[in-house]
């Protein structure tokens, strides 16, 4: 039997290593369902949960899968499910449920191309936008995008670390190529691993208010069988979780569910820069296409442009704050994404003119060349 | 003087008052309708289980007697249409020492629903699924539902039902459910029972109510309140053990009640625990 925390080098995909980061986050159930190019969680998962007293389910379809680990994770354990486009489709209807009854739980996107099946075995960016707006209504959600193997495995942590903390269900945006590609991976310690478990309520189990939010805006949550009585509802509820059908609970709700995440965006959002200090052309980017964007920067430095590159570890919430600075201070802004314009458009808005956006877009399927990278650096620049 | 208040100062506490959010009702039900019954039934039966209530959780879909699941003092999850079962499946498979009900309609269960229905009963996934069968869609005003008697008129199908409805105890049994059950409102104490016995059933258990919707449905086909329930009382025979191959509901030749199905199964969790996990002296 094999430990949670598999501490050691391994050479292994981002698919895998997903999975061990789940394993190492505590994820002690999973809902699954087929997709390429996902498929390869759900099996390393199936394979491993029960060794660690976990549990693995194949639902019936995606919409299943994503409503089992709403019903898991209110047992008190941390669950997940993986997919692709057209999984994460059908998962949208249940991820509103997860948002709007404060539910954590982790989804990891091992993007393809689409729209519709598309390109099942090759990579894309293109769920970004679905990935922050794909449920109906109006809501805040974190999303995070993993670059390699190895951070396949420390975001899936941090996914279900965020996911705890501020009770919202967390996407691990990967692609195709970050999936299945293989690449060292290294595993520490369990006792360097830090986790984070949701906050539990204290206090009169009678007097317990459900949705009445703690110091930095997220109620505790209880498990079943825990005494509390909980009413859990999709319907827009008071902070007893009670159904509500008032303008005012709407706006008391909406204010909790989005207060939550925008009033901690210094917590939660993470990038990662690269020779950005002296850059006076930036781009950014995140996911597999960051490996492009190295490239280039490198390359473009070479030539004589001060290029650098910011690299958007969450790209929900996007941060804005970041873009603004930069817009202020540069020549000009390069967003490279796997999709026709979705992330580029947020950074258009966030320069407000301050300084062009650009983009290295593609319809999918491949990776993107460097090369296109410096065409338009020579072009506009 | 002698005092005779119409009505008293303090309301008698209702038997079932521990199991339900008083501060909840009263509740959205209409007058006639049949949910409320099939509600305080299956609190009974809960209560005559004399299992702990925190050993209980309620799950429902959307839809009129999805509400159940606001109204009961237990942990409850009333979630998205049609999607009641696989979020109780994934209760279920992360604890299951938990006792599971499932209350939902018809429309929720069987129609948006269908495919998770078949596939937890083909899993004998431990759950007690309540069914409140109204032939319609009560809350969004009497459409068609895959319920519906042929013929039969509803907003959706305004010169009549071009097609013909499920069998529910049929498609539970053929997807491989452990206890298959039907009863109507007017059938309280059995359906009690019955209830009770499917909670202490190890598997799927599923329980079909007849439950009228005098104001969405009798309202367009000429069935008044108490014609349901006559209809109910004269047109129906209780059959236990009955084919369930012949449980169509037709008023006309009379409806079969009572339980289809009782048989051992293992149990999803079950068998997951003896196959996929580890054996203790590996």
């Amino acid at each position: 039997m094999k430990p949670a925390v598999l501490t050691g080098e391994h050479y292994i995909t981002g698919d895998v290593a997903c999975a061990e980061g789940a394993l190492a986050a505590g994820c002690r159930f999973f809902g699954a369902y087929p997709i390429t190019p996902a498929t390869e969680i759900a099996e390393h998962m199936a394979e491993r949960l029960p060794d660690v007293g976990g549990t693995f389910i194949q639902m019936e379809d995606e919409i299943a899968a994503m409503a089992s680990i709403l019903g898991a994770a209110w047992t008190g354990v941390k669950s997940m499910t993986a997919t692709s486009g057209p999984g994460f489709s059908l998962m949208m209807e249940n991820l509103g449920l997860g948002v709007c009854t404060e539910t954590p739980c982790v989804i990891v996107n091992v993007q393809r191309t689409g729209p519709s099946t598309g390109l099942p075995t090759l990579t894309g960016q293109g769920d970004m936008m679905q990935a922050r707006w794909g449920s109906h209504g109006d809501y805040e959600i974190i999303a995070l995008a993993p670059s390699s193997p190895q951070d396949c495995f420390y975001h899936t942590i941090q996914a279900f670390n965020l996911s705890e903390k501020y009770r919202v269900p967390v996407l691990v945006m990967a692609d195709e190529i970050v999936g299945h590609m293989s690449e060292k991976v290294v595993i520490p310690k369990a006792s360097t691993i830090s986790l984070v478990d949701r906050p539990k309520p204290s206090g009169r189990k009678d007097r317990f208010k459900l949705y009445q939010p703690g110091p930095n805006g997220v109620a505790p949550m209880p498990a079943i069988g825990e005494g509390y009585n909980v009413h859990v509802t999709g319907l827009t509820h008071d902070e007893r979780g009670y159904p509500a059908m008032s303008v005012e609970a709407q706006e008391q709700m909406m204010t909790n569910l989005k207060g939550k995440i925008r009033n901690n965006l210094e917590d939660i959002i993470e990038t990662e820069s690269y020779r950005l200090e002296d850059a006076e052309i930036v781009i950014v980017s995140y996911g597999i296409s960051v490996r492009t964007g190295l490239t280039a920067v490198d390359e473009a430095r070479k030539l004589g442009y001060k290029a650098g590159l910011l690299r958007l570890v969450t790209v929900w919430p996007f941060p804005e704050e970041q873009i603004r600075e930069l817009a202020a201070r540069v020549k000009g802004l390069i967003t490279i994404e796997i999709n026709l314009g979705q992330v580029h458009y947020e950074v258009e808005r966030c320069a407000g003119g301050q300084a062009p956006a650009h983009l290295v877009g593609s319809a999918g399927g491949k990776i993107i060349h460097p090369d296109k990278v410096i065409a338009l650096i020579k072009e506009k620049f | 003087m002698t005092k005779n208040p119409q009505k008293p100062l303090k309301p008698a506490a209702h038997p079932l008052d521990d199991l339900i959010r008083t501060e909840r009702i009263p509740h959205i039900w209409c007058p006639g309708c049949g949910i409320g019954t099939v509600f305080s039934s299956t609190l009974k039966a809960i209560k005559g289980t004399g299992i702990p209530y925190d050993r209980f959780t309620m799950v429902s879909g959307i839809g009129c007697s999805a509400r159940g699941a606001g109204y009961v003092k237990l942990d409850s999850f009333h979630t998205t249409h049609g999607r009641a079962i696989p979020f109780a499946s994934g209760i279920k498979m992360a604890n299951p020492d938990l006792n599971v009900i499932v209350f939902s309609g018809d429309g929720d269960l069987f129609a948006i629903g269908g495919n998770h229905f078949i596939h937890a009963a083909r899993r004998n996934m431990d759950l007690t699924v309540v069914c409140v069968n109204n032939l319609t869609y009560g809350m969004t005003g009497g459409q068609v539902a895959a319920t519906t008697p042929n013929r039969a008129k509803t907003t959706t199908t305004p010169f009549g039902n071009p097609d013909a409805p499920f069998n529910l105890p049929l498609m539970a049994s053929a997807s491989g459910a452990s206890y298959v059950a039907r009863w109507t409102i007017l059938h309280t104490r059995d359906l009690t029972d019955s209830i009770n016995e499917a909670m202490a059933k190890k598997g799927f258990s599923f329980i079909e109510v007849l439950s009228p919707c005098p104001i969405n449905y009798g309202r367009r086909n000429k069935e008044k309140p108490l014609d349901t329930l006559k209809l109910y009382q004269e047109r129906t025979i209780i059959k236990n053990g009955a084919d369930p191959a012949r449980a169509d509901i037709d008023f006309d030749r009379g409806v079969i009640l009572g339980k289809f199905v009782d048989i051992d199964r293992q149990t999803c969790d079950s068998m997951y625990n003896s196959v996929c996990r580890p054996c203790s002296d590996d």
